[in-house]
């Protein structure tokens, strides 16, 4: 029959040449072609979506990283630093002298505008706390004359950027309209300028008539210590239980239970995983509250799922015949398991620890009942240890808090924090690419 | 596997610390509390951890009732010590409290705050505004014509002509908020006997309590009246997307966005520091803040951070609260020495 078919003149079922495309076939090709389009119309429409997330997010977050600054020279004697020193509100008392230092210097120079102490007030940030910490710690400066770059209030600061104007200005006790003409006369003066706000990058969160003082910093620092703690805990135990789970626990009805709670775990909206946090961690294991290491254990718990599933599913995706060709060689289980199945699922795993990272890195709401979410403004953290356990705040809650805030210099702060939390998590998901590369080279 | 025995050590490490952290004193004052007093107390913390040997205390927000919950959960180092509140206490939180073995609370006045009622710069003309006008927009039930109805007003000129001609949709604080007792109360309630309707619930047969519930009832219907349990953010994002919105805020919150927003006179007067601490301003309500004695002179600062809140500098009339919007109160040097002797609630002075 093969023979009489392959030497067969006549085929039957098809007539014409095969260059020749006919009515069937065009239909089924037309068919490709639309689902083609269907495709790159979905990418276009997701990347628009894209586009105009991240224009909206630089264009909103820019003003965060530069500020408007004064700055002057400024000579405080040793009688002025004890007077300060003696009063209740010091960095009033230094913000005064400070202020009554530049009208005089500014009638000396002889600015042309009108200008009083009130309006100098209205044009400077606070700057109190910046003179005083610099001169309890250098009091050798004393006398002579220092220069400073201290910030201006946010309304100027707003008239820079754009986010004032002189048309749409309502005249309150925070800014006047003669103000801006001062502004206007420093700024050629060179007095007032715009600066990179390394105060951003570097600082912690300051009070809400505090905006130029206003960093996230700290914050960053408070997310690392739980990331690190999220991951020392969550990676061992989650690989720890998908590897027993999967490759020797037995199959009865208790493992199945286990399975199905852990599956249910990894729907639980984040905030149950906050009132765990304060029953347990807090009221009955008395840990700290706002500490990092508290919020670590919560992120901990809410990751874990998210860990064992996807450790479980690269393990699954391993071939049976390495562990068969391991075990046919002499190799014991658990050699089987760690010589040759673990590292063939190690970029799997990996891959689903960053996305459980990240996932926790954006978190707010557990950390809202655990007292990370608020006015958190701590110094960096003193050591290792310390960054586990001294108050902080992390960077979800510190743009929560920010975005909350009346004045309008703070929302740009926030933006400007989604920007630094991204740059967080794209750093995140380069090591996990690097290290995945790595893994998968081995073999 | 070196691996194994770094997650190994890294467990004990963890383990380890947790441990001894557990044994450590907490060195900060812990805060909770309303989101009214929440930019004031953050001011103050941030000026207390600079001028002081202290660390910064840490200022939770969430709301007075959420905040004085937490206060009453008992005494330690894991509660919080200080509450902020835009309301006093209540005699139920007080028995919580006393259950719960806080018994001497210390109440601190810090001031006063006005509660205003703004929309749109460029919404319809809401200039005007008496406590009536509130209540028949937003009231469950009103009177139309000598009967008591479920509110059928749908826009502001329907019962007073004065009023633009315009869709109601109010923006109040939810209940978790201290601010919507002082607007139940000084409000609705005012609007409620001023324009009769209590009269006509109590010849109804209602017993005057009962009256005085009913008239706090807010309309559910067509979204006239919306509750907002965010901070005043949430109330300004909704009014900027509303025009004929008409949002509740608190005087400073309005004073740092008055580019955005219109304010409306309540009663015929404007609102401003100076008319609500002269008391001519109808709407405005005093600021606490809650601690407890049993923490003082354990949690290193809690006395001092109280002390410094009230202190002239901060909380008088030139200072930096009173320059945020805070209107001074003028007793407070009573307040000032009711903290250094530790009076607490109940005892006289």
């Amino acid at each position: 029959m093969t023979d009489a078919s392959l030497n067969g003149a006549e085929e039957p079922r098809r007539r014409g040449s095969i260059h020749e495309i006919d009515a069937r076939t065009r239909k089924r090709n037309a068919r490709e072609a639309r689902f083609k389009g269907y495709g790159i119309g979905a990418i276009l429409v997701g990347l628009f979506f894209l586009v105009v997330l991240a224009v909206s997010i630089v264009s909103s977050g820019l003003p965060a990283f530069t500020k408007t600054v004064v700055k002057v020279e400024f000579t405080m004697s040793q009688e002025q630093y004890d007077e300060a020193e003696s009063t209740l509100f010091k960095t009033a008392a230094y913000s005064d002298i400070f202020i009554a230092q530049l009208r005089d210097t500014m009638e000396e120079e002889g600015v042309e505008v009108a200008f009083d102490e009130g309006s100098i007030e209205r044009l400077l940030g606070k700057v109190g706390g910046t003179l005083r910490e610099f001169y309890t710690a250098n009091e050798d400066q004393l006398g002579q004359p220092v220069t400073f770059q201290l910030p201006a209030s946010s309304r100027v600061d707003g008239y820079f950027n754009g986010r004032v104007t002189r048309e749409g200005l309502t005249e309150s006790r925070f800014l006047e309209l003669t103000d801006l003409d001062l502004v206007d006369a420093l700024a050629d003066a060179g007095v007032i300028t715009q600066a990179f706000n390394w105060t951003f990058l570097t600082g912690s969160d300051s009070g809400v008539d505090n905006p130029g003082g206003a960093g996230i910093g700290v914050s960053v620092v408070g997310s690392f210590f739980m990331m690190l703690v999220v991951l020392v805990l969550a990676l061992p135990i989650g690989v720890a239980a998908s590897i027993y789970l999967e490759e020797f626990a037995p199959q009865n009805k208790f493992t199945d239970l286990i399975e199905v709670n852990i599956s249910n775990l990894a729907a639980v909206p984040s905030i149950v995983f906050g009132i765990l946090g304060l029953a347990v961690f807090i009221q009955f294991m008395h840990l700290p509250q706002s500490a990092p290491l508290v919020g670590g254990l919560v992120l901990t718990l809410m990751t874990l799922p998210t860990i064992i599933i996807s450790t479980r599913a690269s393990l699954k995706s391993v071939p049976p015949s390495i562990r068969d060709a391991a075990l046919g060689v002499g190799a014991s289980k658990m050699q089987s398991v760690f010589h040759h199945v673990l590292p063939l699922a190690m970029p799997g795993i990996l891959t689903g620890t960053i996305i459980g990272l990240a996932q926790a890195l954006g978190e707010t709401a557990p950390l809202l009942l655990i007292g990370m979410v608020g006015f958190v403004a701590r110094d960096y953290p003193d050591g290792f240890v310390g960054g586990f356990t001294e108050a902080n705040s992390a960077m979800p809650a510190q743009i929560y808090t920010w975005a909350a805030r009346a004045d309008a210099s703070f929302y740009e702060k926030a933006w400007g924090g989604i920007i630094v939390l991204l740059v967080f998590l794209l750093l995140m998901n380069v090591i996990a690419i690097l290290l995945r590369r790595k893994f998968e080279r081995r073999w | 596997m070196p691996s194994m025995k770094l997650a190994a050590s890294a467990l004990a490490i963890a383990a380890a610390s947790a441990t001894t952290v557990a044994a450590q004193s907490r060195d900060n004052v812990q805060v909770a509390g309303s989101s009214t007093v929440l930019p004031y107390a953050s001011i103050v913390a941030e000026a207390f951890g600079e001028n002081t040997d202290f660390p910064t205390p840490v200022v939770e927000s969430g709301g007075s009732s959420a905040g004085l919950k937490r206060f009453c959960e008992g005494v330690g180092e894991n509660t919080i010590d200080v509450a902020n509140a835009s309301r006093a206490i209540r005699d139920s939180e007080i028995e919580t409290c006393a259950e719960n073995g806080v018994s001497d609370i210390i109440e601190v006045r810090i001031g006063y705050d006005g509660i205003v009622f703004a929309s749109q710069q460029d919404g319809p003309a809401f200039d005007a505004f008496v406590p009536s006008d509130i209540f028949n927009a937003i009231g469950a039930k009103v009177l139309v014509d000598g009967e008591l109805v479920d509110n059928p007003h749908t826009s502001w000129a329907d019962f007073n002509s004065d009023l633009p001609d315009a869709e109601i949709a109010m923006f109040i604080p939810g209940t978790k908020h201290g601010t919507r007792e002082v607007f139940e109360e000084q409000v609705l309630l005012t609007g409620c006997e001023d324009t009769g309707a209590m009269e006509a619930m109590i010849e109804g047969g209602m017993s005057e309590d009962d009256a005085e519930d009913a008239c706090l009832d807010v309309r559910t219907d067509g979204g006239h009246s919306v509750d907002i349990d965010g901070d005043y953010t949430e109330t300004l994002a909704r009014i900027d997307a509303n025009p004929n919105g008409v949002g509740v805020f608190g005087l400073a919150f309005y004073e740092n966005n008055q580019d955005a927003l219109k304010v409306a006179t309540m009663s015929g007067v404007a609102p401003s520091t100076e008319t609500i601490a002269s008391g001519e301003y109808p709407v405005s309500r005093p600021l606490f803040f809650y601690v407890k004695k049993a923490h003082i002179g354990v949690i290193p600062g809690l006395k001092e951070y109280a002390q410094f809140f009230v202190a002239d500098e901060l909380a008088g009339p030139d200072g930096p609260l009173s320059n945020y919007g805070l209107v001074a109160d003028p007793e407070l040097a009573e307040t000032q020495q009711k903290i250094a002797d530790e009076v607490t609630m109940g005892e006289s002075m």
